[in-house]
């Protein structure tokens, strides 16, 4: 068990190198650097001495291995636009998408896993058939589109909830959180729709597929004979079995959201790193970019980490696979 | 036969029908089969695949797979009707009433769960105990389907038992809350022919312990001979014949178990050449007027081609062939080879 968490967390800092890598060749190569930070009539000799000072002149091994020690002490140097440190930026603006991506996995969570039960235990009722069709609305709809939609529906023509930012948001040490005040969750809840509808139908779906598949088995025929309730049935019996592809699919759903929060915090003018990526790209700001692709790529190995962790948790036969006997549960 | 003082029986099954609604019609799979079950005897219940028997089993502990359903007919358990009951009241009586072992010990149990999980899940179902009451239950269970060193292997989980070992723990799981019936669908065709014997000696000394009945679901006449007290061989969704096991294998009324002992290969004769019935098991589509076997009958008769016959009183049990009726199978139509 410990050898194969030693094992994966040494595959995810493999993974998070090459990230890096590609960051380096982002930060190095598209473009000169020093282009970007200083005047066009700046002389040559400056110029020459602002890359000795940054150490733009070195071999480009050395100069990697210096970027991936920087980076692992969190220092991605100065923003071209801001003259900002990159990492304070970043940590800024990373608790407005981290809230909002944590309340539409839950959105997704707490509304497509149900939605799936049911429609997998009923599949011929009327009401599972009208789940599967709104759920190919919410698949195929682009997320700008149902943002947009929700925005004109509920801020435009009902006025009941804001259209833009975090509203109110209370600071506890660096991190800023919407939870604290009414008008902050307020805010929340349009854009966590938007983020989180299409993981919802995704997972519904999943789910569905998967209780089909599963009510199907011989155990669960045996469990009906041994005369056991539904519920124990339903929810202890055939929903713990489909719980391993649901959380592959789940987790990496998590780190798409906040990849991804970009549109969605484009459309709600949601202050998060999304946006600030969106912004860095129409100014080359290379080193927030560099940051940005770091911070995601840790984000999807951790996470990854968690989701095996997660099926070791949830089935005993990998347990034993790996760590040979498995013990007492 | 012991067990048979009380002269109730325990389950009764009068005039079943079993059928499959489908685009191109009703199919009848189980058509108008009765049989009884005395308290602790075991029912043997033999034939092809498709013959019924499987459905029969579903249709008493009333877990059919839609779109399969009860068609007429009525089931007793005890005296009292349970093919018409609620969902909910069906479900008290599986695994209190009557018990069920399935085919394959590999898919029956739930891969997550530690057997004795499921052990004390199924015994508290049923039993008003503790979960340490219910613990030490599983555990003497366990012990008493001959699961060595029961206490560790409590908490194992399926994955960590070989094929017979969980056959074994199904059984356990059948009986944890004491059923007077176990309807047995095949419980030993998935496992290794060494461990066949022990299993289903191991499922006779247990009913004969508790005073279990057993419905015996099987196409292995060997395994038949050696447990059951009676049998019944199906035939196309018909029961051909049912009778004491030793009547029937030693003088088969009907010319279909006829066929079926013939080719069961036997010590004492050897190097005779096994007989075989000609033809197979008509589809259900296509059951032929008149006798459902008719059409691979060496015995036939003008009668057997028009008029399906009921069981007929035949020597120590019942057959449904015309050979045991006064007025016979009329003018013999013989078998042409030819219509394969």
């Amino acid at each position: 068990m410990l050898a194969f968490i030693l094992r994966r967390l040494a595959q995810s800092v493999a993974v998070l190198l090459t990230v890096g890598l590609v960051s380096f060749f982002l930060f190095r190569y598209v473009g000169d650097p020093i282009n970007a930070m200083v005047g066009q009539d700046t002389p040559a000799v400056e110029r020459e001495a602002l890359r000795q000072k940054l150490g733009l002149n070195e071999p480009a091994p050395l100069q990697f291995i210096h970027f991936i020690a920087n980076a692992a002490q969190g220092k991605f140097g100065l923003s071209y636009r801001t003259s900002e440190p990159v990492s304070r930026m970043i940590l800024e603006r990373l608790p407005a998408t981290l809230e909002l991506s944590f309340c539409a996995a839950m959105f997704a969570l707490l509304v497509g896993v149900p939605m799936g039960v049911y429609t997998g235990l009923y599949p011929r009722h009327w009401s599972s058939r009208a789940f599967q069709a709104v759920s190919l609305i919410g698949v195929s709809l682009p997320t700008f589109l149902i943002g947009i939609l929700l925005i004109l529906f509920f801020s435009v023509i009902l006025h009941w909830l804001p259209s833009f930012g975090r509203g109110e948001t209370v600071t506890i040490g660096w991190w800023t959180t919407n939870f604290l005040r009414w008008k902050g969750i307020e805010a929340l809840i349009l854009p966590s729709i938007t983020l989180g509808l299409f993981q919802l139908t995704l997972l519904m779906r999943l789910v569905r597929s998967e209780m089909l598949e599963v009510m199907r088995t011989d155990y669960i025929k045996f469990a009906r004979a041994r005369g056991l309730s539904n519920r124990a049935i339903n929810f202890g019996h055939a929903l713990k079995n489909t719980l391993v592809p649901v959380i592959t699919v789940a987790g990496l759903q998590l780190g798409s959201l906040i990849a991804f929060a970009l549109v969605t915090e484009t459309v709600f003018a949601w202050p998060g790193v999304g946006q600030l990526f969106i912004q860095s790209v129409q100014f080359a700001d290379i080193p927030v970019m560099a940051a940005y692709l770091m911070l995601i790529g840790l984000f999807f190995v951790i996470i990854n980490l968690a989701v095996d962790l997660l099926y070791f948790a949830v089935d005993p036969r990998l347990r034993s696979q790996v760590g040979g006997r498995a013990g007492a549960h | 036969m012991a067990a048979r003082s009380s002269n109730a029986p325990l389950l009764e099954v009068r005039n079943l029908r079993v059928e499959f609604p489908t685009r191109r019609g009703t199919l009848l799979a189980v058509d108008d089969v009765s049989f009884d079950i005395a308290p602790g005897e075991v029912l043997g219940v033999v034939g092809e695949s498709g013959a019924g028997k499987s459905l029969t089993g579903n249709a008493i502990i009333g877990l059919l797979e839609p779109p399969g359903r009860i068609a007429s007919g009525e089931i007793r358990l005890e005296g009292r009707r349970i093919d018409n009951l609620p969902y909910e009241e069906m479900r008290k009586i599986r695994g209190a009433r009557i018990g069920a072992i399935f085919q394959d010990p590999l898919t029956s149990l739930n891969p997550l769960y530690s057997v004795g999980r499921q052990l004390v899940e199924t015994i508290q179902t049923h039993r008003p105990m503790s979960a340490a009451e219910a613990g030490k239950r599983a555990i003497d269970l366990l012990k008493e389907v001959g699961i060595p060193g029961a206490e560790q292997r409590i908490d194992h989980y399926p994955h960590q038992f070989s094929g017979g070992m969980r056959q074994r723990v199904v059984i356990a799981l059948a009986l944890c809350a004491g059923p007077r019936l176990i309807v047995a669908d095949e419980p030993t065709t998935a496992l290794d022919v060494s461990i066949q014997a022990q299993i289903i000696s191991l499922l006779k000394r247990l009913c004969r312990d508790h005073g279990t009945a057993v419905m015996l679901v099987t196409h292995d006449m060997g395994v038949i001979a050696e447990t059951a007290d009676r049998v019944a061989v199906m035939y196309a969704g018909r029961v051909a014949e049912i009778g004491p096991v030793h009547n029937v294998i030693k003088h088969a009324n009907h010319p279909y178990t006829r066929g079926l002992m013939g080719s069961i290969p036997s010590l004492g004769h050897r190097a005779e050449r096994l007989t075989q019935i000609d033809g197979s098991m008509p589809r259900l589509t296509e059951i032929p007027k008149g006798c459902a076997f008719n059409p691979r009958c060496t015995e036939r008769g003008q009668r057997c081609m028009v008029e399906r016959p009921d069981l007929i009183p035949a020597g120590l049990g019942w057959a449904a062939c015309w050979l045991h009726d006064a007025k016979g199978v009329g003018a013999a139509v013989p078998k042409e080879l030819a219509d394969a």
